[in-house]
């Protein structure tokens, strides 16, 4: 059916061309370097922002604003979606003054006011270099915004991304500044804060809270399954316009049969039962769009089933599968060992001793001596499927240090099952703990 | 339908790509995952890859090696060479196809900068970047904020940068805090016994037919597949091993096809090495001169020196005495070391007592001691009046100091400091025998 479709678009552009801008459309996308198709629910939410921006950008009033959600949830596009139409108002866009900082980039204050300074193109800026010591920038910038006016001067926005990161920092100086400017008359600022903990009102000091305005905006991925699958088609859909329009259409009803199939639809529910957010959502998109190509030039309900299954594999079961029978025997000595004395951590001498009374009493197995046992013992700690309980700090010999096993009974009974060629002894051996 | 789908390669050059596949084989379906993902150079990549495998799976081969043959702008970093942030930053900066190659970076805020000037200056702006992170597990152990950073650099960037990483260990272990985004994770499973074979016939010598040496990888695989499935380390003991394999040929003993015999030879050779050199109890090149010197590899000079070191007399006893406080329970000292004592016990209330707690001991490890009682077994076991000078108490720090006494953990104090024995059991028997001393009579597990 898929390879009909294709033909049917081959007409004005050649195949392989319309291939290559679809994919690097979608990819863009996926790389969530353009902006999403369409922005789902969040009208009150944005309808709220809007308001709120666009007062201290028309008439000159200070606000502070949070916006609180998960992971994923659309803060940073619902909030770039409001700048963009701001901008739309010629006004608006010759007059907003924007300075974007990271908790990520910005680790503390100095290097954060360094990087206001250069958003804001200040004095005493050179290209790109800023001057000056840190008490001299600050008294610089406070200087400057004490200056200005509601009427005289532009606004400003800030928008702090990772904005708990900044709660971090040594007495919260940027916050309170920036909280205490947007209190007074001074010039007009706006503080938007981007973060996912909600509890991040209780991270600030009291001063700090005391001079935030307490307005948040909470996005949580509200929806159901139904708005899940349109933004699957969303995501997968060209928008008119964007390309020929004998590449758009095909493809767009192509990729609504799609989502529309069983088994698609199958795996969409499975996905979203796990994870509802756009990010999952991404994640699940990103094989089937990376496998177009002109040899392969639609998508197919195959590339998702696949897709799903990548994504929800077992890392760690996937890690036992490549372990040596040794080391198998090892992990499940630690297994038995946590069972019988209800997860007490172990040692390596109780392991190897566990180990030789399976070896030596019930296998064919060759036995291993000690060095060549404990080897193997601390390849399974680089693996980090064991820990030792204090650190490595404590000064005792590497046997008699204290482990725990950080696989589960189950990982280890499914990673059994899959183990190519392993010894009947083994698994009966992991079968039942009492030898 | 798969077949046309692993030709295409998106105006990459073929060539370059068949010899790849050619040079790594058995990874052919990664090698197409990872063009899949990487699409045309323009195209835009998944912002983060987390690529993660066992030792020697061929991860850094594989990825390097298609960044290498396709000619896409990469920067490999090792991040066990840089340990440090700055390092880390200034490395990619630095060897990013550019001018000048003195940067200094030392915070996240300018790398990201720097590195966005970088792409445009050097014309890269149109391409995917990749940064290769090698043991990306070292990442965790930096600034909390480089893991994260790293993770979403396009994002922060707004360049097309995609950062791999390479590890051993599983994704799970790398999340911290209030989340990140999450990379692309992409499993590069194990070679099965027919791929290492397969694999390690590549290495085959020219001078002899390729069935004699598949023969010879067979044996080795067959000694050391249980215990070991590291690629490199059964490559090593493979080039190793093979002269000892073909020696009966080259003195005409044995012909090319006679197998058993050549097994027969090499078997208990193959054996022993897999107690000495893979522990790497003696070095590969130690091994290869034990072989060409036929008897001296049936002597072996091995293991047993270890354990020798040389101490003064007191030492030796306050060393037996701390091994003693160590593996034996309060409670014994009494039996073994108050010379009249009435026994208070009977025989087999004692035996059962001891059953309950038998060979414990020497599972759980050593035991913290105080001072005092390490100096109250010394002094009931070491022959003729000693006096406590500041000798033996030096000799004790000493003792320390060698890492054969160690401090209790947490524990730091001057009037009664505690300690732990950390010998084994075979050093302090070579001990007590050089001072005539009975060890395992005073042990409570053994006596």
């Amino acid at each position: 059916m898929g390879k009909k479709k294709a033909k049917g678009t081959a007409k004005p552009p050649p195949l392989e061309t319309s291939v290559k801008m679809v994919q690097s459309i979608l990819r863009k996308r996926l790389a969530q370097m353009s902006s999403p198709p369409e922005i789902q629910g969040y009208t009150k939410e944005r309808q709220q922002l809007f308001d709120l921006l666009k007062r201290t950008t028309v008439s000159g009033e200070s606000n502070s604003v949070l916006l609180i959600g998960p992971r994923g949830s659309g803060k940073t596009m619902l909030l770039q979606s409001v700048l963009t139409e701001l901008k739309e108002d010629d006004n608006i866009h010759q007059n907003l003054l924007q300075v974007h900082l990271n908790g990520l980039l910005q680790t503390d204050d100095r290097i954060a006011l360094k990087d206001i300074t250069r958003q804001l193109q200040l004095e005493n800026t050179v290209g790109d270099r800023v001057f000056g010591s840190f008490s001299e920038t600050l008294q610089f910038l406070l200087e400057a915004l004490k200056k200005g006016s509601s009427q005289t001067s532009k606004p400003i926005l800030f928008v702090l991304d990772e904005f708990d990161l900044f709660a971090h920092h040594r007495n919260q100086t940027l916050l309170y500044n920036l909280f205490d400017v947007s209190q007074s008359a001074q010039t007009p600022i706006c503080v938007v804060g981007v973060t996912c903990r909600l509890d991040v009102i209780e991270l600030l000091e009291k001063r700090v809270k005391s001079r935030f305005s307490h307005r948040q905006i909470h996005l949580f991925n509200t929806h159901g399954f139904y708005d899940f699958s349109q933004m699957c088609t969303s995501y997968l859909s060209l928008t008119p316009g964007e390309l020929d329009a004998t590449v758009t259409e095909p493809w767009n009803t192509h990729v609504q049969e799609l989502v529309s199939e069983p088994s698609v639809r199958d795996v969409l529910q499975r996905q979203f039962n796990l994870n509802k957010d756009v990010r999952g959502l991404i994640a699940l998109l990103t094989h089937p769009i990376c496998r177009l190509s002109p040899t392969h030039p639609v998508l197919e309900a195959g590339d998702f089933l696949d897709s799903f299954k990548k994504l929800t594999t077992d890392t760690k079961s996937a890690m036992l599968h490549g372990v040596s029978i040794l080391e198998l025997c090892l992990i499940i000595a630690m297994k038995h060992l946590m069972d019988i004395y209800d997860g007490e951590p172990f040692n390596f001498e109780m392991v190897y001793s566990e180990y030789l009374k399976f070896a030596q009493r019930k296998s064919s197995m060759q036995v291993y001596e000690k060095p060549v046992v404990l080897k193997a013992f601390e390849h399974l700690m680089t693996l980090e499927f064991i820990r030792a309980l204090d650190g490595s700090g404590s000064r005792v010999q590497k046997e008699y240090k204290l482990m725990s096993l950080l696989i589960h009974p189950s990982q280890i009974v499914d990673a059994l099952q899959k183990y190519p060629n392993c010894p009947t002894e083994v698994k009966q051996w992991a079968g039942n703990s009492v030898v | 339908m798969s077949v046309e789908c692993e030709t295409y390669c998106w105006g990459h050059d073929p060539t370059a790509l068949e010899n790849l596949r050619k040079r790594t084989p058995c990874r052919s379906s990664q090698i197409e995952t990872l063009l899949q993902l990487f699409g045309d150079a323009a195209h835009y990549t998944p912002p983060a890859l987390f690529v993660y495998g066992h030792t020697a799976t061929g991860k850094s081969c594989i990825i390097n090696g298609i960044l290498r043959s396709l000619k896409l702008p990469h920067v490999p970093v090792n991040c066990v060479e840089c340990y440090s942030s700055r390092f880390l930053y200034e490395h990619i900066l630095n060897n990013l196809p550019s001018t000048d190659n003195s940067t200094r970076c030392d915070n996240m805020n300018d790398f990201v900068r720097l590195l966005q000037q970088r792409i445009q200056e050097s014309q890269l702006h149109d391409q995917t970047v990749y940064i290769v992170l090698d043991k990306a597990e070292r990442l965790r152990d930096m600034e909390a904020n480089i893991l994260p950073a790293f993770l979403r650099l396009q994002e922060l960037t707004g360049m097309n940068v995609c950062t791999i990483m390479l590890s051993e260990i599983v994704w799970e272990k790398f999340r911290f805090g209030t989340g990140f985004s999450e990379p692309y994770l992409l499993h590069f499973p194990d070679y099965s016994k027919n791929e290492l074979l397969e694999i390690m016939n590549l290495d085959a010598p020219s001078d002899y037919p390729a069935a004699l040496y598949g023969n010879y990888i067979n044996l080795i695989m067959s000694v050391f597949h249980l215990v070991c499935r590291d690629l490199k380390e059964l490559r090593h003991l493979a080039s190793l091993n093979f002269t000892k394999y073909v020696e009966p040929i080259e003195s005409e003993e044995a012909t090319v096809n006679d197998f058993r015999k050549l097994w027969k030879n090499v078997e208990p050779h193959l054996k022993k090495a897999l107690q000495t050199i893979y522990l790497r109890e003696i070095s590969s090149s130690q091994w290869e001169k034990l072989q060409k010197e036929q008897d001296s590899a049936a002597i072996n000079p091995i293991p047993a020196s270890r354990s020798h070191v040389e101490l003064p007399y007191y030492s030796k006893y306050l060393l037996i005495a701390a091994y003693l406080a160590s593996y034996n329970p309060v409670k014994s000292d009494r039996r073994f070391f108050v010379k009249h004592t009435a026994k208070s016990r009977t025989k087999p209330q004692r035996a059962k007592a001891k059953k309950q707690e038998r060979a414990s001991n020497h599972l759980l490890g050593p035991k913290p001691f105080p001072l005092d009682r390490l100096l109250a077994i010394f002094y009931s076991i070491v022959e003729g009046k000693v006096a406590p000078t500041a000798i033996i108490y030096s000799q004790i720090t000493s003792l320390v100091s060698l890492h054969l006494l160690g401090p209790a953990a947490g524990e730091d104090q001057i009037d009664m400091p505690r300690y732990k024995c950390l010998v084994s059991l075979d050093f302090i028997k070579s001990v007590s025998r050089t001072v005539s001393f009975e060890v395992t009579r005073y042990l409570y597990d053994f006596a």
